[in-house]
């Protein structure tokens, strides 16, 4: 109507609203499309970074999977491992094997002369090789007095330039494994005698300076140990003050301060956890440093406020029908929640758990202050020895300068991923399975 | 370890108390055709006799355990032969009970090994097999005890279940006390320890000195020991690194949750969404091995390409990989706030003719901001405590600088690296961690606090 007034009064035809707008609509219609590829690059610059981060760890770790081992033929001579012949365990494992594994590296090269070469020849094997002759002296006494073919861990100098990760074209000054030795070692390869096999000492042996004996064994087994005692204690607990705060708590300043506190726990950061542990645990109660029941202590601490939500969210989805009709039939209140609402709402309060569990699973650095960070050669027999867990021991490794613990460490971090995946699964699994819509 | 036999024998006994139990009150029925007449259910009798026969002997073991050996080496310490603690410090006397209950357990010991101090070991061996023994015949005792009072109160006019339930009752209001208990454990353990190391360094050397260096010089001519502990250097470091980290993850992840939430196609969201969240799940420990062994050294390669100097441990790899690891808490947190806005408003705004970006950029993020910047002030406090990543990836040195291309350090790792090595509990050094803790644990609980009141504020505006 306006516009029509205006174009009546003989004035210039004045602009309408729908020419401003179709004048602006590329503009806008740009800006549109900006704003959504930005959008499409935040998402895929973020899938990128998981795939780059995936990559890199495996792509670091997959060859400690295989280690390299060297076949000699060793002479399990009587005079050296038993002159007396007795048979005795002792002397037994007092024996000098490290004689055998030199005689048979010299017998293979014959022509190694002068102290310097002889070393450097000595050190194609592992340390840990005469370990090896003595467990398979010690598991049968019969092979004493005969030669066999026995395949040795070779050197970690040795793996890491079958592996290819020591570069043969860098000058020899600069490198680790000197040209003579590379000569050695192509040798052997060219006579069948050095391969790579599957690294079982990996998933066998404790912590070890040394790449090629170091194992994640004593780790898993402190993992296991840790998680199984925060599993015993933050279940019953979570559970038992979900079920409080939910359904039984009248609403008073006292809840409402224990309210706030969980979901402020929830956030606190994880190495205040570790200074608590320190200081209550450690130096008040009187707990053994460095073990897997204080490290539980500090994680059920830790993933306590976790469970606990995932546990109130769970009951809260239970319907109030489900409580009235129990009530209604004469069962008391906790009947009514034992017997009724718990196993309804149990699905959600295990998933809840499984979630914390994984998050105690991964967390390193409350367990650094409580001293599980000690270099623990021992597989741990029980929750009271000391112990390390597999992300303090990842932690130890990536901090070794050796090149052989690069690839180890990110072993590791594959193995721990594992875990950590299969649980997450579990988790996402059972609330598929019984997620229930009311 | 005894006491843990001892645990297991009492839980033992309870599972006997609650047999015993329902049968006596079957018994007392007159026979399985008669309870009708008990006021509760058999069972009830059972758990009401294991609750008698179990919990006070577990209480009595919790604390036995708790405090057998401070009241063991307290009794040791005082019949200890006058000369041998003449003279000695506070610190002395604590080595020589070392030793001796080293020497008592078998193992090395760091003095010579004297008449006395064997005797001392002996009289403390005898001492903790003393307290053992005691432990278990109490506790036996009283399990026993329980038990029998469980018998004797069993009869049909016995309010069973109402007495378990009401036990019960207890037992949930001390669980969810737990979290009370933490949390004061946490306040009183840092308090007062800053406390003692405030009475040694003071609050403005603390809180506006610029030169940290914690180690105490053992000799007078000794380098680099000067035990200095301004922790301004620690507190830009941290806030240097968290706003790198914030710089990388805010946009990336609102980007990515407004994608998501408003344009994504359902296929794409539902692949997208849980693949980002995996970075949430990867361990800390992980991501600092990625940040020191390939991010470090690729800025490190990339700047000196461009002819810059960058530090093999830099603020700038470290803040990086700490902005990945947060990327997925912001997108999931905005992804909420998102998603709770009502429809109705973008109704009327496609309705007026905006487009979909402009109805993102002018009503759904400004009716979203509360809550994004609580979620923003989360992430804040997430990346200020977090440890791993900087401890691998940003080095010891306190550096003052604002340059990212420098190493840094941050309280975190200060509070790591003050603790993990040896340590004697008494000296600055180790009590500095528990200053820095505490600030740590206020700083963090301060936007906490702001942020969760923004959160739940936000959400109860639309319900």
């Amino acid at each position: 109507m306006n516009n029509q007034a205006s174009n009546a009064s003989g004035g210039a035809p004045a602009k309408r609203t729908i020419d401003i707008v179709n004048a602006s609509l590329k503009r806008r219609y740009a800006a549109e499309k900006r704003f959504r590829f930005l959008g499409v690059g935040a998402v895929i610059l973020g899938l990128l970074f998981v795939a780059i981060l995936f990559a890199d760890i495996i792509g670091k770790g997959y060859t400690a999977f295989e280690q390299t081992y060297i076949q000699l033929p060793i002479d399990f001579s009587p005079e050296v491992i038993d002159p007396v012949g007795s048979r005795e365990r002792d002397t037994l494992s007092r024996a000098n094997y490290q004689k055998l594994v030199r005689d048979a590296l010299k017998a293979q090269f014959p022509k190694v002369t002068g102290r310097g070469d002889t070393r450097e020849l000595y050190r194609l094997m592992s340390p840990g090789a005469p370990q090896q002759l003595r467990d398979m002296v010690m598991a049968d006494t019969g092979l004493i007095g005969t030669t066999a073919d026995v395949w040795l861990l070779a050197n970690d100098d040795i793996d890491m330039l079958v592996k290819g990760h020591i570069d043969r074209d860098v000058s020899e000054v600069g490198r680790r494994v000197k040209n003579q030795t590379i000569g050695w070692v192509d040798i052997l390869v060219e006579k069948g005698m050095l391969e790579k096999r599957f690294n079982t000492v990996f998933f066998t042996n404790g912590a070890s300076r040394e790449p090629e004996l170091a194992g994640i064994a004593g780790a898993l087994v402190g993992s296991v140990y840790t998680l199984l005692l925060t599993l015993l204690f933050s279940f019953p607990i979570a559970v038992g003050s979900a079920l409080y705060l939910e359904e039984f708590a009248p609403k008073n300043k006292w809840t409402d301060l224990i309210e706030v506190n969980i979901n402020n726990l929830a956030a606190v950061p994880s190495i205040v956890f570790g200074l608590l542990g320190l200081a209550v645990f450690i130096n008040f109660f009187g707990v053994p440093r460095s073990t897997p029941l204080v490290g539980a202590l500090v994680l059920t601490l830790m993933t306590l406020p976790t469970i606990i939500i995932a546990s109130r969210a769970a009951l809260k989805s239970v319907p109030p029908s489900i409580r009235e009709a129990a009530l209604g039939v004469g069962a008391s209140p906790l009947q009514t929640q034992f017997h009724h609402v718990l196993p309804l709402a149990m699905p959600g309060m295990l998933t809840g758990t499984i979630i914390g569990m994984a998050q105690a699973l991964g967390e390193t650095a409350p367990l650094l202050m409580i001293g599980m960070i000690a270099f623990i050669v021992d597989v741990p027999g029980g929750v009271t020895d000391p112990a390390t867990v597999l992300p303090v021991q990842i932690y130890l490794w990536a901090d070794s300068p050796e090149r052989g613990f690069v690839e180890r460490t990110s072993a590791a971090i594959m193995v721990l991923l594992a875990f950590l995946i299969v649980m997450n699964l579990t988790a996402v699994l059972l609330r598929k399975k019984f997620e229930r819509r009311w | 370890m005894q006491s843990s036999v001892l645990l297991f024998v009492l839980l033992g006994a309870m599972a006997l108390a609650y047999h015993f139990g329902r049968k006596r009150a079957v018994a007392v029925a007159g026979g399985v055709t008669q309870i009708k007449t008990l006021h509760s259910l058999p069972v009830y009798y059972g758990f009401y006799a294991a609750l008698w026969a179990g919990l006070p002997a577990l209480l009595l073991l919790g604390f036995w355990v708790g405090f057998q050996d401070s009241i063991v080496t307290s009794l040791m310490k005082a019949e200890l032969p006058a000369q041998m603690t003449a003279g000695l410090s506070e610190g002395q006397i604590g080595l020589l009970l070392n030793d001796i209950k080293n020497l008592a357990t078998g193992n090395i010991v760091s003095s010579e090994v004297t008449p006395e101090l064997r005797a001392a070991a002996d009289n403390y061996s005898r001492l903790q097999n003393l307290a053992n023994i005691a432990l278990w015949v109490l506790a036996l005792a009283v399990a026993v005890g329980g038990l029998s009072f469980a018998w004797n109160m069993t009869t049909p006019k016995l309010r069973a279940r109402n007495r378990v339930e009401s036990t019960v009752m207890v037992i949930l209001v001390v669980f969810s006390s737990i979290a009370i208990l933490t949390t004061l454990g946490i306040v009183l353990s840092v308090v007062f320890e800053s406390i003692l190391f405030f009475q040694k360094v003071s609050l403005s050397e603390f809180f506006f000195g610029t030169k940290w260096s914690p180690q105490i010089a053992l000799r007078a001519d000794q380098v680099g020991a000067s035990g200095a502990f301004g922790a301004v250097p620690l507190f830009t470091g941290t806030l240097l690194v968290s706003l790198l980290a914030m710089l990388i993850a805010v946009p990336i992840g609102l980007m990515a949750a407004i994608y998501l939430s408003e344009y994504a196609p359902r296929e794409v969201r539902s692949i997208a969404k849980p693949v980002l969240e995996v970075l949430a799940g990867v361990p800390t420990v992980v991501y600092g091995f990625f940040a020191a062994l390939t991010v470090a050294p690729f800025i490190r390669d990339l700047g000196a390409s461009m002819g810059l100097d960058v530090s093999s441990e830099s603020a700038l790899a470290a803040g990086f990989v700490m902005g990945i690891m947060i990327i997925p808490f912001v997108s999931s947190l905005s992804d909420d706030v998102i998603n709770a806005v009502p429809q109705s408003m973008r109704d009327g705004s496609y309705a007026l003719g905006a487009t979909q970006s402009e109805t993102v950029k002018r009503v759904i993020f400004p009716a979203a901001l509360p809550g994004i910047v609580g979620g923003v002030l989360l992430a804040v406090s997430r990346a200020i405590g977090e440890t791993m990543i900087v401890v691998m990836a940003a080095g010891m040195s306190a550096n003052l600088t604002w340059n990212p291309l420098e190493a840094v350090t941050t309280v975190t790792v200060q509070i790591v690296t003050l603790l993990t090595g040896d340590q004697e509990f008494d000296s600055p050094k180790t009590l500095a961690a528990f200053a820095l803790g505490l600030t740590l644990f206020v700083v963090t609980l301060i936007l906490n606090v702001i942020a969760l009141h923004i959160v739940r504020k936000y959400r109860e505006q639309y319900e």
